[in-house]
């Protein structure tokens, strides 16, 4: 019953998007009046909505006969986590993915933007949608019926179960990523709209600073949730999935950038940027769920696989055609001259751009090697320490340059950076003689300290009321790199690890940390079972007691490791139970010490902070600002 | 502005210094996959450190001290692996595993690292084995 209405509500999405990409193209050639094609916009929104509230329904009701249902539900599975699981396996996701898109397609739709730019780009996110409505009507419908109704269901994945993260890391990954379909589709429309195009860079910047934001946040989120659950102690490990988000999310920080500093003088490398984001995200989306790439969170094997190659073709042909058009009007303005900021900001881009295709290729070459040489290789974490992680230090470094440099040619900027450089050295000095971290983590501290010396001394000399948000959301999100920068280096340089089986009574080490394994308990609750270590942790003259467990799911014959985090203000103390022997007398056990993470999480709140403060103000002054570019020739007035 | 001549040269230059950057970052960053067929018939080639897939020999388990020693198979193929550290708990008789690191002299795998395949829908799985 439920399962027929989602697939309906499937068709009439498709049906929906089909129309509105037909609707809009025809706005777009004909000058058309616009309502018809806001109407299919709504109605593609609406049916996404629908779907994904049949599916909760389904879920919520434990209504079995719905296959997504039978295969991801389970009576035992506490609300909260039966509410989630919507976006805990692949045809739910792709849901959710939908809505997202179409509420950001009914967005743009509202807006009145120069009338054929704004329909050629409506009709572009109206052909993603229609793709991905395709995706879940023909080849991953969670709302197929399963015969015979199963009683139970095995619930999602245990490992989605534990941590808060979980609930909104999905949906603020997936705003980011689908946010970066604005940007695309306006540098698709720009060179149709003709005249109208020229304004589309300053059109897609709060959506772009929207779906940076986003993409931050949910980063952050998904690296702290593989940190807390995962139990190997660790944030980070250069797995697919994980580079599938920061590829995005490296060319979408290079076009905010080169965007606002360079203006239009770089239009074709600006349109460049904003395809190669969404791009990018299809090409994550093709990585991460055909199945094509083993990961530690891929999606496993499915029949997407080719229909998503299919569309990252698609949208790099596309790209190709329209973006790599000569400039209608060639740039005007003077060149900036060597020394400024613009250029410091070009090169920074530049350096990202070289920092996404490196690690592209580190994630691909598996991929490509097994056809090509026939030899199954995995590009291990080396690799990218060795090109991705110096290349971020440089990028730091620059970041701290740039504002420096505040007008054109201005000389007393490079005077301006010599209290920073002094104040970089001067840790360098401290830090390498006071500990050994290493050539990475040392030089990541002296950039660091670098940027965050020049940003204060922007702070300090600026007059209070002349800061402009714009200015600030820079200095927080810089600000912000600096500490992940930190957080990152001291973690990896100055981390310490110890594993071993401990009898009742016998003590672990590390550093001037010690677990004493008081005890082993067993129990089992909602037909879980779950073993508790219960340790005395000392360290930093405290004490207390700390309860790592192991969690065995019947349902999905699983086993899952539950660390604990002991916080501290400059350390974690994380402990995993890895195994208990059979009569409960000894525990294997992993004690590690991570200097400096929580920094690292300030350091992501921070940077989605200041993406949310440029976000705002963009926006208002978009609502005061500048009029639309001039002569909105045939202007298409509709209520929205 | 750049001329173009210049600006032209300057992208060969950076893409060149890419390329290097890319050749030099990968070498000795890769692991191969080998099956156990593939461990025995060419061992001079798992000498260096291999990811090894298979499953693990029902009955075959044994602990010694620190030291977990069990076969894994493949399409009738058999390697004893030595694995260091502690196995995940799911590590289990009959199921599939990854195994990371080198052959030794006396023919015995040498593990520093393993990974446990489940079944899941959703989940940390590793790359199935190749054949």
């Amino acid at each position: 019953m439920l399962g027929d209405l989602g697939t309906a509500t499937l068709a009439a999405g498709l049906l929906g998007a089909t129309l509105a990409a037909l609707l809009w193209l025809r706005v777009a050639l004909l000058a058309a009046p616009a309502r018809p094609a806001r109407a299919a916009t709504t109605l593609t929104v609406l049916a996404a909505a629908a779907a994904c509230a049949v599916l909760e329904t389904a879920l919520l009701r434990h209504d079995f006969s719905v296959r997504y249902v039978a295969e991801n539900g389970g009576r035992h599975v506490s609300v909260p986590d039966t509410v989630t699981s919507l976006w805990s396996a692949l045809d739910g996701s792709l849901l959710l993915w939908s809505l997202v898109l179409c509420g950001y397609a009914a967005l743009l739709a509202r807006r009145r933007h120069p009338p054929r730019l704004h329909a050629y780009a409506m009709a572009v996110v109206s052909v993603v949608a229609t793709f991905f409505f395709a995706l879940s009507a023909l080849a991953a419908n969670p709302f197929r019926d399963v015969h015979p109704v199963p009683i139970d269901g095995p619930g999602p994945n245990p490992l989605l179960q534990q941590h808060p993260a979980m609930a909104v890391h999905p949906p603020l990954l997936y705003a980011g990523y689908l946010g970066l379909v604005v940007p695309f589709a306006l540098a698709l429309a720009a060179p149709l709209a003709g005249d109208q195009g020229r304004g589309w860079l300053r059109l897609a910047r709060p959506w772009t600073l929207a779906a940076w934001t986003a993409l931050t946040a949910g980063i952050g989120l998904g690296a702290w949730w593989s940190y807390a659950v995962l139990g190997w102690g660790g944030y980070w490990v250069w797995d697919p999935v994980e580079n599938a988000s920061l590829l995005p999310w490296l060319t979408a920080t290079a076009f905010l950038h080169t965007a606002r500093v360079g203006g239009t003088r770089h239009a074709r490398w600006n349109a460049v940027l904003a395809c190669a984001s969404f791009v990018l995200v299809l090409l994550g989306t093709f990585l991460t769920r055909s199945g094509a790439i083993a990961s530690v969170h891929a999606f496993t094997e499915s029949p997407l696989g080719p229909l998503l190659l299919g569309l990252v073709l698609l949208a790099v042909l596309a790209a190709t055609l329209l973006a790599g058009r000569r400039d209608v009007a060639p740039a005007e303005t003077p060149a900036p001259p060597l020394l400024s900021r613009a250029t410091a900001v070009l090169v920074n881009g530049v350096l990202l751009v070289t920092i996404a295709a490196t690690v592209l290729i580190g994630t691909v070459a598996p991929l490509l090697t097994e056809p090509l040489t026939g030899e199954r290789v995995s590009v291990g974490p080396g690799y990218y320490h060795r090109t991705a992680v110096p290349l971020a230090v440089a990028v730091l470094l620059l970041a701290g340059v740039a504002p420096a440099l505040r007008r054109a040619g201005d000389r007393a900027g490079v005077r301006r950076l010599l209290v920073p450089a002094a104040a970089a050295l001067a840790t360098v000095a401290a830090v390498g003689l006071s500990s050994r971290p290493g050539l990475p983590a040392l030089t990541a501290f002296g950039a660091a300290a670098f940027t965050l010396t020049g940003l204060a001394a922007e702070l300090g000399s600026a007059p209070r009321r002349r800061l402009r948000a714009v200015r600030l959301a820079a200095v927080l999100a810089h600000a912000g790199l600096a500490l992940v920068a930190v957080g990152v280096a001291g973690s990896s340089a100055y981390g310490q690890v110890t594993e071993r089986t401990v009898r009742v009574g016998e003590t672990l080490r590390v550093a001037d940390v010690s677990a004493r394994l008081v005890s082993v308990d067993r129990s089992t609750t909602g037909g879980r079972m779950v073993v508790r270590a219960r340790l005395a942790v000392t360290g930093d003259g405290t004490s207390r007691t700390v309860t790592p467990g192991l969690w065995y799911d019947p349902a999905r014959d699983t086993a899952v490791t539950v660390p604990r985090i002991d916080t501290g203000p400059w350390r974690d103390t994380y402990l995993t139970l890895l195994a208990v022997a059979a009569d409960g007398g000894s525990a294997t056990v992993r004690l590690a010490v991570n200097p400096l993470v929580g920094v690292l999480w300030c350091g992501g709140a921070l940077m989605a902070a200041g993406g949310l403060l440029a976000f705002g103000g963009s926006l208002r002054r978009r609502r005061r600002g500048p009029a639309p570019p001039a002569r909105p020739a045939t202007r298409v007035e509709v209520a929205a | 502005m750049i001329r173009r001549p210049a600006r032209l040269a300057l992208v060969a230059v950076l893409l060149a210094a890419g390329g290097l950057l890319v050749a030099g970052a990968l070498r000795g960053t890769l692991t191969y996959y080998r099956t156990p067929g593939e461990v025995l018939a060419d061992p001079g080639a798992a000498r260096e450190r291999v990811r090894v897939g298979g499953e693990v020999v029902p009955g075959s388990v044994r602990r010694e001290g620190d030291l977990v020693v069990f076969r894994l198979a493949e399409a009738g193929h058999e390697i004893l692996v030595r694995q260091r550290g502690v196995p995940p708990e799911t590590f289990r008789e009959g199921e599939g595993a990854v195994v990371e690191g080198s052959l030794a002299a006396d023919g015995v795998f040498r593990a520093d690292h393993l990974v446990v395949r489940h079944g899941n829908e959703y989940g940390p799985t590793e790359p199935p084995d190749a054949g």
